[in-house]
């Protein structure tokens, strides 16, 4: 092929295994940014250079440049964090991250607003905690999601062990990560060879999820690879795996989709990281390296074909797929309040709204949940819906965390109707330099809105995903909900409908470059005219599908 | 435009007809302010040339008069031309002399000699007095029994050692065993008040020792080097901009301001100065009126001029800026005065207003008038290059702000700037600055240290550099409190750095860290990179603050050359005075 390669092919070329010269970057003492490539190669360990995008025209000014800033994703499998390191990153987040914590969609803990001459003393803190950030960003597998329930506390803990495995065995080989932040000695032989990424890494970033059915927590279809948990007798059997799921698109580039993922077919567990391997190493050979907005691997298996891509991963692995099991879906939202487990244990889901954990106004989440890691004994588990279980609490600490959820105000953000406490945001300005829209500031008023228009249809209770993204990139995994917007520029949205309740069916376009007054009153009609036309416990989603978007491809 | 005195002077010239032709082409063309720079060049490459013309031993036996400057922006230098003028109409023998050009064996066979000598800032010498100033103070220093020696001190009262470079010389030549021929006179700002009054004493006295000679003449021992500073004509300026170049978060304001000099004929080079006349505010005057209960419409007559008070107070005279004298005078008048025991300390800190806040004062409009510091104009380094911005002109105007009584106050200049609206007029001046210019080789290298506001002029030199093609590599030192809000011009550095324009940029931000980090620090830790950029032919610019970035900036560079080279520190130091006669190290402090 002679089309030309991605400047960031170039910079990961170039790299000497991820370093670049991002010692010499940080050294900067004049910007407190790091010098471009160096942005690129930051990803792959973790964070991201960002800016507060509010000051910038006023900066630009001032002839200043912008309020750089850098973002930092832990690689936390499953969202699983012990009370110890939750305690460390509250400091960590006092100290150096602007007093605020954010729950990801992909189970991570990320900071923001941490400056450059703080950045390695950050990284450094969070590495105490046994916790990394390697990989948590970049052309590599991110971290894996893992359904959080808290219920089947078994079977839980083997796909949470199965998924932490197979993160261990997709990390890249680099040192860098250690030379760099953690002032470990390089090694004789550096650059390291990759045995599994390669020089260039993968075309483009690559996302793994564990789902264990009968709810959709983690949205299994929106991943690269996605590995559905059969539970047979209690014992997890095998896995349903999925590949080429995929949200991401760019606003008028019509080579671009949301795509859903496609099954492969079943293995016995045991076999999931060898067909990972085989399905990373096919999309790193084969994904487009010239254009990084269609390099992810669901235009690869499109464009190659999913019989082909099927054969290429059984040949690689060598591992035979069988036909998949069943399995049903009935939920995709987390169980909040106390469930108990099949292990006597309970769990206490609490609401986090778009994930952020601060003391801001009357709410003191970041303080409250503090108090909650200091006296508990159990784990934390980051959900994918952007929430915090306090999981594994024997009966008699209960009552000690009963008291704490209700004194600290932790339990009122549960008084919410059901679409509030669903709904998901990314979190889009001021911070992500993706962005075209609000997204996490927008969440609480748009949400009350859409619940102010459920009451007065008479349905205040009727639980409908609604999902917002500052940009088509769609953190959020806005292309699943029943409602979206997607972001196209400030106060502006595309407005999605028919996505299913349970995350398996995409959600189409209904209205392009809308303000939300024209959003409001198209979402009022459309509610109005569900309530009337909708067949029996006909969801708001599927009833969009089937008569709203049909009335507009007609 | 040839006037007949011009045509005169050329019909005498030693310059071939060719010659002649291209100068008069070249004069022809060229701007008020051109001509003043071609002068001052063409002296230069005078002065360049002139053999070292060694003392003559029979010099000082004939008795006579030397006057010494030493001068920093010209003032010094003006006020000893007046003393040999008035000294040769009066039949005196006398030469004059420049203080660079002047050894300690001279002074060790002088007999009657008069030094005007300016302080810079806070009690810095001019830098052609540093050399011969730091041998006078050394054990070599001659006897002078047969010496007798009068001091004009130049200096600001605004600052707390005013004239002290005068004072110490003056102590300095009493203590080898001189005896004065007149005593020591303080200029201010305002100089001819105290030098009229000096020159008097000192010819009389002169006049009384040496007597007359019929054919004395001045004896110029040697041009100055470069033109010295000149101010231009006033004109009005409009206002293009005004932007705050300090974060909103940051607790200092530091604006840029953009004014256009179009049609009104001023013309800058960098290292030049910029100056704002400003009246007192109105507010200012009013609350003057009120807390001395004088009355604004009263006539005050003083030094021959009289007009209402108030108008004393609007244009003419300091309102925001405290002098040593005002404040000993007060204090010697009210010496229960509150702040009496605070002295010179207020200087920075208090405006006249607030001296009538902290304690009721009894003097009348009169007493006042004559008090009070004449009212002068603000001088800003300019911060840009007139090859980059055409005919406007930027400054990097630091708001003073204080708040000594409870009222917060703004600095008179920086005040009236920051709050001027675009497309409003001010009255501006260029003020040359002869002593503060880019080596005319645009292959040397550039080292330029300017903390603060002290790094305007870099803007304006690193602008005509990169329009000039300047192959010369430039290296940018930078420091401020917070690099996040407070870097100024960040982008345009960043983007010159980028481009490679700009060579090297270091910088300290103090209040980042957990220590203290200045400008200082930086120099400290490139050292060895520093010196061989000196050695390699670099040209050292210090811009900013005088109290004391300045002076610890100068000990670090004698101590990095120290290190550097091994040698001890009044080695280096003599290496450093020795990079400032040869023009390699300029300053512009304040």
């Amino acid at each position: 092929m002679t089309a030309t390669l991605s400047p960031v092919e170039i910079i990961k070329a170039d790299s000497r295994g991820l370093r670049g010269t991002l010692v010499e970057s940080l050294a900067d003492a004049y910007t407190g940014g790091l010098r471009e490539p160096d942005q690129t190669l930051l990803k792959f360990h973790g964070s991201y250079q960002q800016d507060d995008r509010d000051l910038r025209e006023e900066r630009a000014e001032a002839k200043l440049e912008p309020a750089h800033s850098f973002m930092i994703r832990t690689r936390t499998p499953g969202g699983v964090v012990t009370p110890a390191q939750w305690l460390a990153f509250d400091a960590i987040a006092r100290r150096y991250g602007g007093g605020s914590l954010r729950l990801t969609t992909r189970q991570a803990i990320q900071l923001h607003g941490v400056i450059k001459r703080e950045l390695k003393a950050t990284l450094q803190a969070i590495n105490q905690t046994l916790i990394d950030t390697i990989a948590a960003c970049g052309d590599v597998n991110r971290n894996v999601l893992v359904s959080a329930n808290p219920v089947d506390s078994d079977a839980h803990q083997i796909v949470y062990a199965d998924a932490v495995a197979l993160s261990e065995s997709l990390l890249p080989a680099t040192r860098a990560y250690h030379e760099i932040w953690l002032d470990e000695q390089p090694i004789a032989g550096t650059p390291e060879v990759e045995p599994l990424y390669g020089p260039t890494y993968l075309p483009r970033k690559f996302k793994t999820a564990f789902v264990l059915p009968p709810q959709n927590d983690v949205d299994i279809y929106a991943h690269d690879l996605g590995f559905v948990a059969i539970v047979d007798n209690g014992q997890v059997i095998g896995y349903n795996v999925l590949v080429g799921g995929g949200l991401g698109t760019t606003h008028g580039d019509a080579r671009t989709y949301a795509r859903a993922a496609s099954v492969l077919g079943y293995v016995p567990r045991g076999l999931e990281i060898d067909v990972a391997k085989a399905v990373l190493t096919t999309q790193r050979d084969h994904g487009s390296r010239e254009d990084r907005r269609l390099s992810r691997l669901k235009y690869t298996i499109d464009r190659l074909g999913l019989g082909w891509f099927r054969g290429e991963v059984e040949q690689r692995s060598g591992v035979r797929f069988a036909p998949e099991k069943p399995v049903r879906f009935t939920s995709r939202g987390d169980r909040f309040g106390w469930t108990r487990g099949v292990d006597g244990n309970w769990h206490l889901t609490l609401r986090l709204v778009a994930g952020r954990i601060a003391d801001r106004g009357d709410a003191s989440l970041l303080s409250a949940l503090r108090q909650l890691a200091e006296i508990h004994q159990g784990d934390f588990r980051i959900t994918a819906n952007q929430n915090l279980v306090v999981a594994g609490i024997a009966p008699d600490a209960r009552s000690d965390i009963e008291r704490i959820f209700i004194e600290t105000g932790l339990a009122a953000l549960l008084q919410r109707s059901p679409v509030e406490l669903n709904a998901l945001a990314c979190v889009a300005l001021p911070t992500c330099p993706l962005a075209m829209a609000e997204a996490e500031r927008y969440l609480p008023h748009f949400s009350a809105e859409v619940q102010r228009l459920l009451a007065r249809h008479g349905v205040p209770e009727e639980v409908l995903s609604l999902r917002i993204s500052g940009c088509p990139n769609g953190c959020s995994r806005p292309f699943l909900a029943e409602v979206a917007l997607v972001g196209k520029a400030p106060g502006r949205y595309n407005l999605h409908l028919g996505g299913d309740a349970f995350g398996v069916r995409l959600n189409r376009l209904y209205r392009e470059n809308i303000d939300e007054t024209e959003i409001l009153a198209v979402l009022d009609k459309s509610l109005g005219r569900w309530r009337i036309e909708r067949g029996v416990a006909e969801a708001f989603g599927d009833y969009a599908d089937r008569v709203l978007l049909a009335e507009v491809t007609a | 435009m040839t006037s007949a005195a011009d045509v005169l002077a050329l019909n005498a010239s030693p310059l071939s007809a060719e010659q002649l032709d291209t100068l008069q082409q070249l004069s022809a063309g060229a701007s008020d302010a051109a001509l003043w720079w071609i002068s001052g060049y063409i002296a230069g490459q005078a002065a360049l040339r002139a053999p070292q013309v060694a003392p003559r031993p029979g010099a000082s036996t004939q008795p006579r008069l030397t006057v010494l400057y030493a001068s920093q922006t010209g003032n010094s230098k003006a006020a000893a031309t007046a003393l040999a003028r008035q000294a040769e109409s009066q039949g005196l023998a006398v030469r004059l002399v420049n203080i660079a050009e002047y050894s300690l064996a001279e002074l060790g066979r002088e007999r009657y000699l008069a030094i005007a000598i300016s302080t810079q800032g806070d009690g810095d010498p001019p830098d052609d007095a540093r050399i011969f100033l730091k041998q006078l103070a050394g054990a070599r220093a001659p006897k002078l029994g047969n010496l007798r020696y009068t001091v004009l001190a130049l200096g600001d009262s605004s600052y707390a050692r005013f004239c002290e470079i005068g004072r110490k010389l003056d102590l300095r030549l009493a203590e080898l065993g001189g005896t004065r021929l007149a005593e020591r006179a303080d200029a201010d700002l305002d100089i001819e008040a105290a030098a009229a009054p000096w020159r008097q004493s000192t010819l009389s006295a002169a006049v009384e020792a040496i007597g007359r000679t019929p054919a004395a003449t001045v004896t110029v021992l040697r041009p100055a080097p470069v033109a010295v500073a000149a101010a231009t004509h006033w004109q009005a300026a409009e206002v293009y901009a005004n932007q705050r170049l300090t974060a909103r978060d940051s607790e200092v304001d530091v604006r840029h301001v953009e004014l256009s000099l179009a049609g009104g004929g001023l013309h800058y080079e960098p290292g030049d100065s910029l100056e704002v006349q400003v009246d007192n505010p109105p507010a200012l005057v009013s609350e003057f009126l009120d807390r001395t209960g004088l009355d604004g419409d009263g006539t005050v007559e003083h030094a021959g001029q009289r007009r209402p008070l108030r108008e004393w107070l609007r244009s003419e005279r300091e309102l925001t800026r405290l002098s040593a004298s005002l404040l000993s005078a007060v204090f010697a008048a009210h010496p229960d005065h509150p702040l009496h025991s605070a002295g010179n300390g207020l200087l920075d800190t208090h405006q006249v207003v607030d001296l009538l806040a902290a304690g009721r004062m009894a003097w009348d409009a009169q007493r006042w008038v004559a008090a009070l510091a004449p009212l002068k104009p603000r001088a800003y380094s300019i911060a840009s290059s007139q090859a980059e911005v055409g005919d406007e002109v930027h400054l990097t105007v630091a708001l003073k702000r204080s708040n000594a009584t409870g009222i917060a106050r703004v600095g008179l200049a920086s005040g009236h700037l920051a709050a001027l609206a675009e497309g409003t007029s001010i009255q501006v001046r260029v003020e040359v600055n002869a002593r503060f210019r880019l080596p005319r080789d645009g292959s040397r290298d550039l080292i330029m240290i300017g903390p603060g506001t002290g790094v305007a002029p870099f803007r304006a030199f690193l602008q005509q550099r990169i329009a000039d093609g300047a192959s010369g590599r430039n290296w940018l030192f930078f420091g401020h409190r917070h690099l996040r809000s407070e870097f100024l011009y960040q982008t345009e550095w960043l983007a010159a750095l980028k481009r490679g324009q700009l060579h090297r940029l270091d910088v300290a931000f103090s209040r980042d860290g957990a220590e203290r980090r200045y400008v200082q620090h930086v120099i400290a830790e490139r050292a060895t990179e520093l010196v061989s950029w000196i050695d390699n032919g670099a040209y050292l610019y210090l811009c900013g603050d005088a109290k004391r970035m300045a002076r610890d900036v100068e000990v670090t560079l004698i101590d990095a050359i120290a290190r550097v080279r091994g040698i001890d520190l009044e080695s280096a130091s003599d290496e450093l005075d020795a990079l400032t006669s040869a023009g390699r190290f300029q300053r512009d402090v304040y």
